[in-house]
């Protein structure tokens, strides 16, 4: 390890940000793959490692990935859920590993909603 | 650099090693490999996250969700569930003890909710093994301004106007003790750190040395400037494996990234700093006795004045500041006076760790703003009294401490409010005791400590504990006499004002403060022969009521001894030249029917059977179990 001076403090603090956003909040987006069994079988997976692959490339260091179960749409799974900060989410479905690349690339990081594969804006009304 | 999307906080802290992280740990991993989840999701094996009582525990992020009692067993389900599916495993989340439900998140959890992090700033969320995660929670921040843009005079008066005082007992303020020794001209001065944490059932120290290495660095960084020292040791009692090896690591990480040794952050400060171990005897957490442990001799301390500051190490002047007290340090410098009064009182500023332990329900390492009521940590924190039962009196300070009674529980928790009641803030060591403690016994327990660990030196102390101890002794054995109390008291008023150290001059306060809130049980040892905790075994008889005995057979089938008799549905009684007095019955007992009856006590007649159940004897003050 190299002698640190005073401005590579901020440098390494940079480096870490990603895992820091993580660990203390204060995301700007975060994507939900939907990973019931249904999503699963219908190749969530492979969605999932696309789209970390993606935030590797990206270097991002605001956005979240989660998995959550069964959005209740077995026959369009795998379906994904983007949540910019603000915005309301939207859920894609019918996903696979090059519309995933192509709607963190759009959405995600441009932050326009990719229309063609999305199913719903918001969410359900709950009690 | 590779990207994951939620790291696994395992604690790795003493507590948790010990109730099996390191097996979790593996089961994880071969279970994240299996499932192929290795390369998204991260263990990162943090320091003491606090909550001792439920470990092995771990913090999952993003999702803020807190597991504890881990096992390897439950692994595969929590992977599958959480990590693949996304669905918090309900089986091991926490729940509230006196509630069914389980609660997900960290921050709903009561434990965690009440408390303010400043020492433990990084407890759980750093591998304290890696220096770039200190860096990256704004690590070394502080020292690079305190060694660019600070004169050892700002940095002495930011710290004065803290008004942080020492965490390590006696609560003298840190700015001061450093501008004393600044003034001081000498071309050799020494910054040392004090990690000879020695109060039975105290822990904060440990737990930050483990969790956060590099904030006691940083702070002796600091100091050294300040002061203008050049070397530092940090005193570490060697029965600290892990916060030993943690410590060691972050000098060998720090002294290769050039932020300890020669021209740190070439700012041209050099500051070298090492460890030494200690060997676990008390009075080395004594400053002079700390340097002359240090200096390779009998650790015992000498009078002061000179203070260390004039001449401390080696005859050189030195500054001595506790662990906690220095990883506070380095956000003051960033944050400033005013933040650091933001919480706190006037004259006892910022937060103070405690280790909350004995009988209550949330056992664990508590950070509070000083100032909050004992109430706040026993019952929001803590959890309240453990198995129901009713509180009886919570111990400050370790043996150099006193044990405050129920009707003082909103003291709030500043030194000078504390010291009022006889007891001292202390090193942070918070024992709660229930109604099933004996309080002769329990000073009886601490004098017995402070007599083994007294050094020697000066006779009030070396004598005097002794003597304490051996009336005590005979106190809750049945042989204590009329005057006793006062010749404890008198005894203890000369041990107080004539000893050296701080050993001998707080060693009485168990003992002055149990007789000033308890003196009924010493009285009732001494008059009555009669420990109504029943914890004394030679002032005790354990009686059935047998009214109120439904005959279950539960006491029956728990006694050790088999001393107990009786037909099931029938009333059970105890044959008192069998019974040995282990109150093993009394535990078992679901009907409050067994009764703590004074030495000797003969249930047999009709009368004395009327007494039992009022719990009163003749000429004896109490009303039953005490």
């Amino acid at each position: 390890m190299p002698r640190l001076k005073i401005e590579d403090l901020q440098k390494i603090k940079e480096q870490h940000r990603a895992e820091f956003t993580l660990r203390e909040g204060g995301y700007r987006a975060k994507v939900t793959v939907h990973m019931g069994t249904c999503g699963i079988a219908a190749g969530a997976r492979a969605v999932m490692t696309a789209l970390m692959d993606e935030m590797a490339k990206a270097k991002s260091t605001d956005i979240i990935v989660t998995t959550s179960g069964c959005a209740g749409l077995c026959a369009k799974e795998p379906l994904a859920t983007v949540e910019l900060m603000n915005q309301p989410p939207v859920r894609y479905c019918d996903l696979n590993e090059e519309k995933m690349r192509e709607i963190f690339r759009e959405h995600v990081l441009g932050g326009a909603p990719v229309e063609k594969y999305a199913l719903v804006v918001g969410s359900e009304t709950t009690y | 650099m590779e990207k994951f999307r939620a790291n696994l906080m395992l604690c790795a802290g003493t507590g948790c090693v010990a109730s099996g992280t390191m097996k979790v740990k593996d089961a994880l991993q071969e279970e994240l490999k299996k499932k192929g989840l290795a390369d998204e999701i991260k263990i990162v094996l943090t320091g003491c996250n606090g909550y001792c009582a439920e470990g092995p525990v771990m913090s999952v992020y993003p999702d803020e969700v807190f597991y504890q009692k881990l096992t390897v067993e439950e692994i595969p389900k929590l992977v599958e569930e959480h990590f693949l599916k996304g669905r918090p495993y309900e089986k091991l989340m926490f729940r509230e003890p006196e509630k069914k439900t389980a609660i997900p998140l960290m921050k709903e959890i009561p434990f965690f909710k009440h408390q303010v992090l400043r020492v433990l700033r990084n407890k759980g969320l750093i591998d304290p093994e890696k220096i770039e995660e200190y860096i990256s929670r704004d690590g070394y921040q502080a020292a690079a301004r305190a060694l660019t843009a600070m004169t050892p005079e700002e940095i002495i008066k930011t710290v004065k106007d803290s008004g942080v005082r020492g965490r390590g007992g006696a609560g003298f303020p840190t700015g001061l003790k450093w501008e004393f020794a600044s003034k001081v001209k000498s071309d050799v001065k020494y910054m040392l750190c004090n990690g000879d944490e020695g109060d039975p059932g105290a822990f904060m120290d440990r737990s930050v040395m483990e969790a956060d290495p590099h904030s006691v660095i940083e702070g002796m960084i600091i100091g050294a400037k300040a002061i203008g020292a050049h070397n530092g040791y940090i005193y570490v009692r060697a029965e600290y494996p892990l916060a030993v090896k943690r410590l060691q690591m972050a000098i060998d990480q720090a002294t290769e990234m050039g932020l300890l040794g020669k021209n740190i952050l070439d700012t041209g400060f050099d500051f070298e700093l090492g460890i030494y171990l200690g060997a676990g005897a008390f009075v080395c957490g004594e400053e002079t006795a700390l340097m002359r442990s240090i200096e390779g001799k009998r650790g015992m301390p000498r009078p002061r004045p000179p203070f260390p500051a004039v001449k401390g190490l080696w005859d050189k002047p030195s500054v001595l500041n506790n662990v906690e007290t220095l990883a506070q340090i380095a956000p003051i410098i960033l944050n400033g006076s005013d933040w650091y009064r933001s919480l706190g009182t006037e004259k006892s500023a910022g937060t103070k760790v405690f280790a909350l332990t004995g009988a209550v329900n949330n056992v664990g390492l508590v950070e509070v703003p000083m100032g909050i009521p004992l109430r706040r940590i026993i019952y929001d924190i803590g959890g309240g009294i453990r198995k129901g039962r009713t509180f009886k009196a919570v111990q400050l300070g370790g043996p150099s401490g006193g044990c405050i009674p129920e009707h003082l529980l909103d003291t709030p928790v500043t030194y000078e409010d504390i010291v009022a009641t006889g007891a001292i803030v202390g090193s942070g060591g918070m024992v709660v005791m229930d109604d099933n403690t004996c309080m002769v016994g329990t000073a009886r327990f601490f004098l017995e400590f402070t007599a083994d660990e007294s050094c020697g030196k000066c006779t009030p102390c070396r004598v005097g504990t002794k003597i304490l101890l051996d009336m005590l002794t005979d106190i809750t054995e049945g042989n204590g006499k009329e005057g006793d109390i006062e010749t404890l008291q008198d005894l203890a008023k000369d041990i107080l004002t004539t000893s050296l150290c701080g050993l001998g001059q707080t060693a009485p306060n168990p003992v002055l403060t149990t007789i000033k809130y308890f003196r009924d049980e010493y009285e009732s040892h001494i008059h009555d022969k009669w420990c109504k905790a029943g914890v004394c075994r030679n002032l005790t008889t354990f009686v059935i009521d047998e009214e109120l005995c439904k005959g279950c057979g539960a006491c029956l089938r728990a006694c050790p001894s088999k001393a107990i008799i009786g037909e099931k549905k029938q009333p059970h009684k105890i044959i008192q030249e069998v019974c040995v007095h282990c109150r093993t019955c009394y535990e078992a007992c679901k009907f409050k029917s067994i009764k703590i009856m004074p030495a000797g006590y003969d249930a047999g007649s009709p009368e004395k059977a009327e007494e039992v159940k009022t719990g009163a004897p003749e000429g004896g003050t109490a009303k039953g179990e005490a």
